[in-house]
């Protein structure tokens, strides 16, 4: 039967454990001063007006010796070489692709960057270029590597391991990207039976764990078989487990996604995006980070 | 209609690669229509009026599987609606006004009431004058004058919507017969699209109603012959409007072989037809609209149109 719920809007009041704080962080927003001390740099997220620092966006202040910037908590994905990301195809050019990974420029997937289905290694040909759409079309979604930063800002990517590659069934999420806690692995096994890939991007891809380990197929060949019913409900259920730990700020990282999705066990699936269970869900997850932590 | 019943079974034995091309028939032929022409010309064209996000086929592939075995991604029934949150009375110099939250769907819609001349086949009756602003925020689609077609599209619906007689009674707005009415112009924006914008509006429109205030107006004849037309000092002494009989839109949309209610972003991108029917709170449908590329089978229109009804009298609660 069909089931509609409506209600009035309540003052919304963040679900905060009283934990223990470490070092006093300098928060500011737009327009704050930060220092009227001429003597240090200014790095990003700062500029000089009248003598003063100020902020030009909201976030947490660092210092490194004589260089002071602002780094944004809300903002667009930045880079760095070696960061696991999720992306999706937007344009296949001459040869490369372009792939949205919610930065500031689309990022870059050359043609020499990806393996070849076949997995041979050679020079990449006219034949190859004119190929490109059947490897990769527009719409696709890839998890590969940073492999640099070009000077404008724009990210090279390369999916030149076999754990990377186009991606086949599954859920993606998009979160901010200062929630990702940065890891050893961002592909995670988790043991109650979906598998999660934590873009440092922002882009979360959950997806049916594979039965096959050994035989890494360097992902470009798509399973579209039908996943089953017991997978679909532990895939949903995490999707909205990390959906509750997003609205409710809290790092993202294997653990923390663990946790939530064992609180969430005598909740139905649905019920799970409900304002009052999301509450009682991400309590439950914080407090047992924090029997985990001390 | 029994070979047509014969061919949905075989399509539905059928596994593997045969099964996913006859459900995704839309997307290869437009595959076929983008290697043809470029892409941004057929973004366009496929994006059509709604703002719409690009899936990969496995993703499409998991969404139409799950929609099949009535698990969608987020957990829900086919026939389940996200929490939705409404609040009345958020702009202070509007006559009424709602805003409704649908999952990620934010709808704002004011109304105000202003004197005008009743249309001249109407002459003993108010009328309601739709406004839809598709805002840059929602999506950097909607930029400039790219949410107007979709914001024509709404308010189209709305006109056809409400054209029926019992909906609003629009004898109450009438002042003077061919010369005074009330013209309530409602203003509907998008603030974040996130599926399943025309019943999140048709909401939004059926609350804003509600909290409608027109003030109480008398008219005074001179001996003249002039009329005047004099306001009550009390700000508190107005007409409500009596929104019992307003329909609300419930948007079905076809995925695979089954259809379901309130559909995110993404299930509507894999969608290929809609069913939009506005029902109201006595089960009466008062306008069926069909939205889409693909193609409906009448039957399953019979069968998509049963489901309304049950959806309508649960939300039926909240306006008394």
């Amino acid at each position: 039967m069909a089931a509609v719920t409506m209600r009035l809007p309540v003052p919304r009041k963040p679900a905060v454990v009283n934990a223990p704080r470490g070092p006093e962080k300098h928060l500011v927003a737009p327009g704050d001063t930060i220092t009227t001390d001429t003597g240090y740099m200014r790095g990003h997220g700062t500029y000089v007006e009248d003598d003063k620092l100020i902020a030009s966006v909201a976030g947490v202040v660092e210092r490194v010796n004589k260089l002071i910037c602002v780094r944004a908590l809300n903002t667009r994905y930045n880079g760095e070489v070696g960061d696991v990301v999720v992306g999706r195809i937007t344009e296949v050019q001459q040869k490369r692709w372009k792939v949205e990974t919610y930065s500031r420029l689309d990022s870059v997937l050359l043609l020499s960057s990806i393996n070849l289905p076949g997995g041979e290694l050679r020079r990449r040909s006219i034949e190859d270029e004119l190929a490109m759409r059947d490897c990769l079309q527009e719409g696709d979604l890839i998890s590969a590597e940073v492999q640099s930063v070009f000077t404008d800002g724009a990210l090279s990517l390369h999916t030149r391991s076999l754990k990377y590659g186009k991606l086949s069934q599954g859920v993606l999420i998009q979160v901010s990207p200062s929630l990702v806690k940065r890891q050893k692995t961002h592909f995670h096994d988790l043991p109650c039976g979906a598998s999660v890939i934590l873009g440092n991007n922002g882009y979360i891809w959950i997806y049916p764990t594979s039965e096959q380990r050994d035989e890494e197929t360097g992902g470009f060949i798509t399973n579209l078989e039908p996943v089953s019913m017991s997978d679909r409900e532990v895939i949903s259920r995490v999707r909205n487990c990390i959906v509750a730990l997003v609205t409710h700020k809290l790092m993202l990282f294997d653990t923390s996604i663990l946790y939530c999705y064992e609180a969430s066990l005598p909740h139905q699936i649905k019920d799970i995006l409900k304002p009052e269970v999301m509450e009682q869900i991400v309590l439950e997850t914080q407090h047992r980070l924090l029997d985990l932590e001390g | 209609m029994s070979e047509r019943r014969a061919t949905l079974r075989r399509l539905s034995c059928s596994n593997g690669a045969s099964h996913c091309s006859r459900l995704l028939e839309g997307t290869a032929a437009s595959r076929e229509r983008r290697k043809r022409k470029g892409l941004s010309a057929v973004r366009r064209e496929e994006a059509g009026s709604m703002a719409a996000v690009v899936l990969s086929e496995p993703e499409k592939l998991y969404i139409v599987h799950g929609v099949q075995e009535d698990l969608r991604v987020d957990g829900r029934g086919c026939e389940d609606y996200r929490c939705a949150e409404v609040e009345t009375d958020v702009v202070s110099n509007t006559s009424g006004s709602a805003r409704v939250k649908l999952g990620n769907t934010d709808i704002l819609v004011g109304v105000k009431a202003e004197m005008g001349t009743p249309k001249i086949e109407k002459p003993d009756e108010g009328y309601l004058e739709f406004c839809v602003d598709c805002s840059a925020n929602a999506t950097p689609e909607f930029e400039g004058r790219g949410g107007e077609e979709l914001g024509t599209e709404i308010t189209s619906t709305f006109y056809t919507v409400f054209s029926s007689e019992n909906s609003v009674d629009l004898k109450s707005l009438c002042i003077n017969p061919r010369e005074h009415c009330w013209v309530l112009y409602v203003d509907v924006l998008l603030l974040v699209c996130g599926g399943n914008l025309f019943d999140a509006i048709s909401i939004a429109v059926k609350a804003a109603l509600f909290n409608t205030r027109i003030p109480k107006v008398r008219v005074l004849e001179d001996e003249e012959g002039s009329k005047e037309i004099e306001l009550s000092d009390d700000p508190y002494d107005c007409i409500r409007l009596n929104v019992e009989n307003v329909p609300l839109i419930v948007t079905l949309s076809k995925i695979g072989y089954r259809h379901v209610v309130d559909a995110t972003l993404e299930e509507e991108a894999c969608s290929l037809a809609s069913l939009l029917v506005s029902v109201t709170s006595k089960g009466a449908l008062t306008s069926i609209k069909k939205v889409g590329r693909g193609s409906l089978d009448p039957e399953s229109i019979f069968e998509m149109m049963e489901l309304p009804q049950y959806v309508h009298m649960g939300r039926g609660w909240y306006w008394s």
